[in-house]
């Protein structure tokens, strides 16, 4: 047999077929099949190896006050825009309400001064971007927990959602957690960053601390916490806002 | 494919779990580099220490990948996270497995052992002009990998894959809350971004190099060798 495969042919053979299997990739990650299969549930296994691999109540790192980022940067919303949240920030946030139903036993309604008078956690820790970046801040809030526990959860109740004053894609921005992460100690109800009152690009005039996840699950400009058993009927189902319109794991710890 | 008079002599060179391991990481290190320059176009900017963001100063600002190179060849960062996220379990479990097998059959010993002699400077120099002959085999043992493939394959398998895989692992804040010395090794999340990078570049190009050297040493028997585990000794260098 003769030499059919010259090294010259060998290199436009790899070449070719890497090409080939890079556009291939796209066809592939399309399919709903492999989608189901493979690529959309490696997220489950990743929580499933990570919730076996930590402790429960495993802290995330703290960091000192001069580890914090000079400048912490804003990202998603930074300024809901509607003429109702601009007529809170004109007034303080005084008529702001954040209320507590769904599958609880006693609904709550709380405004800022009541939240405010609650005991706090003050933290600083690192937030990590789905993008790649982090900034580290301190945030002071209430545990959520201790909301959650005056309204007391009704039996049933498994996840944590979080509805927002600010809308994208045409909608009123959400996220939920499960009940690990929402009674996780350091998952605080932020009104307070770097000993400043929330910014309104950070989500004045509260929003979520779930240290373990990343940066879209920190839900800003939250004026509704409702308890649910099911993510099926949250938005479009998966959870959060991002999970529904672009596909992001509903778990953001990785 | 060179059959006239007697063929020359095959060797047994490399075991099923050396061959499927290798196949599986053509497969999956593909995937990953693809889908991480996609996750890296998020964010081209790399940064040392705990933390890193616009307003702080990247040491490394990286171009825009183009399609051609990503996975998916349009920006979806969540779908390639989906990619990347899922292959890394299948990258590292089947290092795991691939280095307790080599272990146990003895791969690691008999063949990647670096021994004092190679590494002294006149042997290295001698096997480095040895290359640049395209002489890759040691006549009296061609079956041997010489000593820079057993530094290239070593510190692949020791030194670059286990750090791309903890570094990967640093960048996820729940696995800091779970082994918070991750951030203590590679000094921050940010660092350890920063050096996920260096190895993936460091990756490429040793599979640049290693695709070369195929196509230099032959690439039909270095292949065939590679499904089969026979290679067959190279021509005037054979017992």
């Amino acid at each position: 047999m003769t030499r059919l495969i010259t090294r010259r042919g060998a290199v436009a053979g790899l070449t070719i077929g890497a090409g080939g299997l890079l556009s291939g990739c796209d066809a592939i990650g399309n399919n709903k099949l492999f989608r189901e299969a493979l690529i959309f549930r490696g997220s489950d296994w990743n929580e499933t190896l990570q919730r076996a691999l930590m402790k429960r109540g495993a802290l995330a790192p703290e960091y000192r006050p001069d580890q914090r980022s000079p400048i912490f940067r804003t990202n998603g919303t930074t300024n809901p825009g509607t003429s109702a949240y601009a007529a809170h920030v004109a007034n303080h946030f005084a008529d702001w309400k954040l209320t507590v139903d769904g599958m609880v036993k006693h609904p709550l309604s709380l405004t800022m001064a009541q939240l405010r008078s609650m005991p706090t956690r003050t933290q600083i820790t690192r937030h990590d971007c789905v993008e790649g970046w982090s900034a580290i801040g301190q945030w002071t809030g209430p545990h959520l927990s201790m909301l959650l526990d005056l309204a007391g959860l009704r039996d049933g109740a498994r996840y944590i959602v979080l509805h927002c004053a600010d809308r994208l894609y045409g909608r009123n921005y959400y996220e939920s957690i499960d009940l690990l992460a929402a009674y996780h100690p350091q998952t605080i109800l932020a009104w307070r960053m770097n000993g400043a009152p929330l910014q309104i690009g950070h989500g004045a005039p509260v929003r979520l601390r779930v240290e373990r996840q990343l940066g879209y699950k920190q839900a800003k400009y939250i004026n509704h916490i409702e308890a649910v058993s099911s993510l099926a009927s949250v938005g479009q189902g998966k959870g959060g806002l991002w999970e529904d319109v672009a596909n992001y794991d509903w778990y953001a710890g990785i | 494919m060179e059959e006239k008079g007697g063929a020359p002599p095959k060797l047994y060179r490399h075991r099923l779990a050396t061959r499927i391991w290798h196949w599986l990481n053509a497969l999956v290190i593909f995937i990953m580099l693809g889908s991480g320059l996609m996750i890296l176009n998020a964010h081209p900017h790399l940064y040392w220490g705990q933390y890193g963001a616009n307003f702080d100063h990247p040491w490394l600002n990286l171009p825009r990948w183009p399609g051609w190179l990503t996975i998916p060849s349009t920006y979806n960062l969540a779908l390639a996270r989906r990619w990347h996220l899922t292959f890394a379990l299948i990258l590292a479990f089947a290092l795991l497995i691939f280095m307790i097998v080599s272990l146990i059959n003895r791969h690691f010993q008999r063949d990647l052992r670096i021994r004092a002699r190679e590494v002294a400077p006149r042997h290295l120099w001698a096997d480095i002009r040895a290359h640049f002959a395209f002489r890759f085999h040691d006549p009296d043992r061609p079956g041997a990998f010489n000593i820079l493939q057993k530094i290239s394959y070593a510190a692949t398998i020791f030194v670059l894959l286990p750090v791309i895989i903890l570094t990967g692992l640093t960048m996820s804040p729940a696995m800091d809350a779970a082994w918070p010395w991750l951030l203590d090794i590679f000094g921050g999340r940010q660092s350890a971004r920063s050096i996920h990078f260096i190895c993936a570049a460091l990756i490429a190009a040793f599979i640049i190099v290693h695709l070369t050297l195929v196509l230099l040493a032959g690439p039909v028997n270095e292949i065939r060798s590679m499904i089969t585990g026979w290679w067959r000794m190279p021509e005037g260098e054979g017992e």
